[in-house]
Formats: structure tokens, sequence, C-alpha cells
């Protein structure tokens, strides 16, 4: 009795799926030639140690910093027009592509006819075919067609990002109470309306969130982008890799922590505001 | 005739909540529905209120048959007919003024609607509704720090503010006490008889339909068990109506005359 009483019926279940997920990875790490050994052999000890000594000081003369502003604002207003071109074409999508606005489903209790769910189609698809390309891709194509800059990095993170908002916009359009919506439709208001009285007050803090944290993630894009040649601070990263110019990717790296923590903030504060 | 239903069902999913109903409402009466929990009473007002289509048989509303007109047109039907809901679904952060103006959605633009969520356009208008239910206070209070009563309250200012043709009411006062329940309904039938507006109610408290309505129809099990001026209803059609078979035990104390149902 007093074994039966101490077994956990969940414990052999959970062994095996120990067992399975490192069964799997571990041909993962050989297909991916990941050998950790590399790092610890005295030649690239030796390289590695003098890179990284080279971090400080982060570098701070006076030249260097004006250059370090420059490429901060210039990630910044890319990470910032990007969304704001964006969110041009995401806000339109979004509300063709939900289904919380259809004068039919508030008819019939939330389900969708046959017509509104095919015409709703073509908008998820292009949605899905917008963020499909990550933008890094995006950033390569329009450097080949508009030439190095930072016009690059702003239509490649316009495209993928208004597909990744106009989704989740639409996705959280859905996921709040229905019923003030569909008690105004009810009541002859049109859509538009019926999604700024009976939607926005409920969705409004979440979307803030969540565009302000693609905001975030935009100004990290810009960084990874930069080094194809779109402009930024990563541009600046890439050179002075490239000379390794240790102090510098530190002030850099610095640099960025402290934008993150910046976008953090600014995301605490409207979600204090509207919560 | 303000309503005309004609051997009109409603199923929803696998449940048939409404069988072949035939009821007709002239303009300017005032009705009460009553009957039993799950009847089938929200699903009749819902029928009315246009908001779901019928399964057989015909709805027709204000001279119009609302599921043979396109979308457009129906929607300008609807914004003649205002429903009051038992739960009023308001957006917890949104003002009360802005709920109660949204009530006029249906008559206003596009372009008004949006331009009155940055000023709210008819303040006076919204402030004599509300004070009209004991609700001057509250109107830049937020929906959210409401009570359930004060929150039907608002939802009953915004469908008086609608100034609909036919008033429709499900439950209108279930979280009220009853002094605020009386002055509600009072209200309320004052706002229909004064402009000559059909309303049409439905209650828990039987004494409430009684008191304030001429007409009562009694809604059993999806069907009309009786529809009567409400002097002539009986305590024994009463009876009839709630009848429970499914509560068994234990036995009712010795049926008293004044019927009482609980209101929640």
């Amino acid at each position: 009795m007093l074994t039966a009483d101490k077994r956990d019926p969940a414990a052999l279940p959970r062994l095996l799926l120990t067992v399975l997920a490192i069964a799997l990875l571990w041909p993962g790490i050989h297909v991916s030639e990941l050998n950790p050994g590399v790092l610890l052999e005295a030649e690239n000890r030796r390289q590695m140690g003098s890179f990284i000594s080279g971090f400080w000081p982060p570098a701070h003369d006076y030249e260097f910093l004006a250059l370090l502003w420059e490429a901060i604002l210039q990630t910044l207003a890319m990470a910032t027009a990007g969304m704001a071109l964006a969110l041009l074409l995401a806000i339109p999508a979004s509300l063709l592509a939900s289904r919380a606005l259809s004068l039919g489903a508030a008819s019939r209790g939330g389900q969708l006819g046959f017509w509104s769910r095919t015409l709703r189609l073509p908008v998820r698809g292009l949605l899905i075919f917008l963020r499909s390309v990550p933008e890094i891709v995006w950033a390569l194509l329009f450097v080949r067609a508009v030439g190095l800059g930072p016009t690059a990095g702003v239509l490649a993170i316009a495209i993928t990002y208004s597909g990744m908002l106009g989704k989740v916009y639409a996705e959280i359009f859905e996921s709040i109470n229905q019923r003030p919506a569909h008690a105004l439709m009810q009541a002859g208001s049109g859509r538009l309306n019926a999604f700024f009285y009976g939607i926005l007050p409920g969705a409004a803090a979440e979307l803030v969130s969540y565009t302000v944290y693609r905001w975030e993630c935009a100004i990290r894009a810009s960084v990874v982008m930069g080094f194809v040649g779109a402009g930024g601070l990563g541009q600046q990263i890439d050179l002075s890799l490239r000379m390794f110019a240790g102090a510098e990717v530190a002030s850099m790296l610095l640099a960025f922590l402290v934008l993150v923590w910046l976008a953090d903030q600014l995301s605490r504060l409207l979600r204090g505001r509207l919560a | 005739m303000t309503i005309t239903l004609t051997g009109t069902s409603l199923r929803h999913g696998q449940v048939q909540a409404l069988h072949a109903i035939d009821l007709q409402v002239a303009a300017g009466e005032r009705v009460a529905i009553i009957g039993p929990s799950g009847a089938g009473k929200s699903s009749l007002l819902q029928l009315i209120a246009s908001a779901m289509a019928p399964t057989t048989g015909s709805v027709e509303l204000l001279g119009e048959a609302p599921w043979r007109l396109s979308a457009r047109a129906r929607q300008r039907l609807r914004a003649r007919i205002g429903l009051i809901h038992q739960a009023p679904p308001l957006p917890p952060r949104q003002r009360v003024v802005t709920a109660v103006l949204a009530g006029r959605l249906g008559q206003w633009s596009t372009v008004r609607g949006l331009l009155n969520l940055l000023h709210p356009s008819d303040i006076p208008g919204v402030r004599a509704v509300l004070a009209g239910l004991g609700m001057a206070d509250k109107l830049f209070a937020q929906c959210g720090q409401l009570s359930g009563g004060q929150l039907q309250r608002v939802g009953i200012a915004r469908a008086l503010y609608q100034q609909p043709q036919l008033l429709l009411a499900d439950e209108p006062v279930s979280a009220m006490d009853p002094v605020l329940a009386e002055h509600s309904l009072k209200t309320l039938n004052q706002h229909a008889s004064e402009r000559g507006i059909t309303l049409v109610a439905s209650l828990h408290a039987v004494e409430l339909a009684l008191a304030h309505f001429p007409r009562v129809i009694g809604i059993r099990e999806g069907q009309v068990a009786f529809d009567r001026p409400a002097a002539e209803v009986t305590s024994d059609m009463l009876d009839a109506l709630y009848a429970n078979e499914h509560l068994g035990s234990p036995p009712l104390p010795v049926p008293t005359l004044n019927l009482q149902i609980p209101r929640c």
C-alpha cells in the first residue's frame, strides 16, 4: 500500500519525454557541427582574449561618440519609420481580417457565414505572405534595389512588421469580449463605430503593449540589418568588428542595452496608464 | 402592427428555443413577457430586436421584414429598435457619457460617431436621460466602477437616448433593489406612453409585470402559454406557467396565494 501511495503516475511519462528529447537533440548537435572544444584550443583562446581585452575601457573619445550618437539616431529613426509605415498597412488589414467586425457573425452568435469567411481569406493570405519572408531577406533585396542606406531597412521593417502586427491585432480584437460590439451592431451601428465604441476600449492596453514590444524588436532588427548595409548602429558594429576595435564594439553594445532598456520602460509606463 | 410573428421558431444548435410562435403587438402597446428560466423569453426578444434570424416562419417589425432586407437597410431598421440587455454590454473602460451616446450610432454618420469619441457631442441630452434614472452624478464615471444595478440603468439610458420606435427590455431590473426596480420600470413605461412607442419587456418578477403592463404574455418551453390583459391573469395560470416537475422534493410548503418568484 505504502509503495503504491508514493508512486507518481506522471514519473514514467516524464522520464520517457526526457530521453526522447535527448535522443532528438543529439543528432541535431552533430548535424549542426557544434563543437564547444574549438573555443578552448590555445590559438583561438589567445585571439578571443586579445579581442575581449580590447573591450575595456569602452571607446569614449569625442569623435567616436558623435559618430555613435548619429548611428543611434539613425537606428531609432529606422525602427520608428518602419513601424509607422507598417501600421499604415496593418491597421486596415487587421480590421478587414478580424472576425470581430462581421455583421453576419453578430446575428449568428459569433458564427461566420460562408461569404464572410471566404472574403477574409485573401487578407489573411496577404498578412501571411508579408511576414513569411524574414526582414533580413527583404533588407538584402532592397539594398540591391535602392542602394546602401537606411531606406532599405525602413522598407524591410515596414513589410515584415505589417504582416505580424496585422495578424496579432486581428487576434486581439477577437480575443476580447465581443458583446459590446455585437450589441452596437444589433442596434444599427456601422462596423467602424462598433469597433471604436465596442472593441477598442477593451483592447487598447494590449494593443499598446504589443506595439511597443514590436517597436523594441524593430530596433533590434534594424541593428541586424545594418550588417547587410542598411545603415545605423549595425553597420558601425560591423565596421568595428572587422577592424578588431573592441573598445568601439563595447560602447555600441552598451548603447544598445540602454535603448532596449528605455523601450522596456516606455512599455511599462504606457501599460500602467491604460490597464 | 409593430410586431408580427407568424409561425416563428428559433433553434440554437441542438436546442429548440422557440416553437411556432404567433404574436401580434400593435403600435403603442406595452407588453410584459413572463415565464420560468430557460423558457425562451430572451430568445423571443432577440427575434423581435432583429438580432437573430428565425429558423422558420416570418418576422415583421415596424412594417418591414428585416431578414428580406439588404444588410444596409436592416441596419437602418435596427436603428429604430432599442434593446435593453440584461447584462449591459458595456466595456469597463468606457465612460458613462460615451456609453449612452453610443445609443444613437445607428442614426449618426460614421464621421459624427468618430468625432463624438473625441468630444461628447450632446452632454445635456445624456445628462437629462441619466437624471430621469437618478444617475446624473455618474455622467463621467467609468462603467467598470459602477455596481450591477447602476450598469443596468446606464443600459436603460442608452436605449432611451436612442429614441427607438420599438423599445425592448430583457430583464431590465434584475440587478436592482425593489424600490429602484419600481422606479426604473415606471420611467420606462412613462417614456413609452408619452411618445406612443411600443414597449416589450421580459421580467422575472410577476408582480412587477402585472402592476406595470396592460398586457402579459406567459412563455413556457418555447411556446405561448397565455396572452391576456393583466387584469385577467389568474393565479391558476401563473401556477401552471411556473410549475416545475424537475424540482420534485422537498415538497413546497402549503402553496400560498402570492407567488414568490426568486428574482435572479
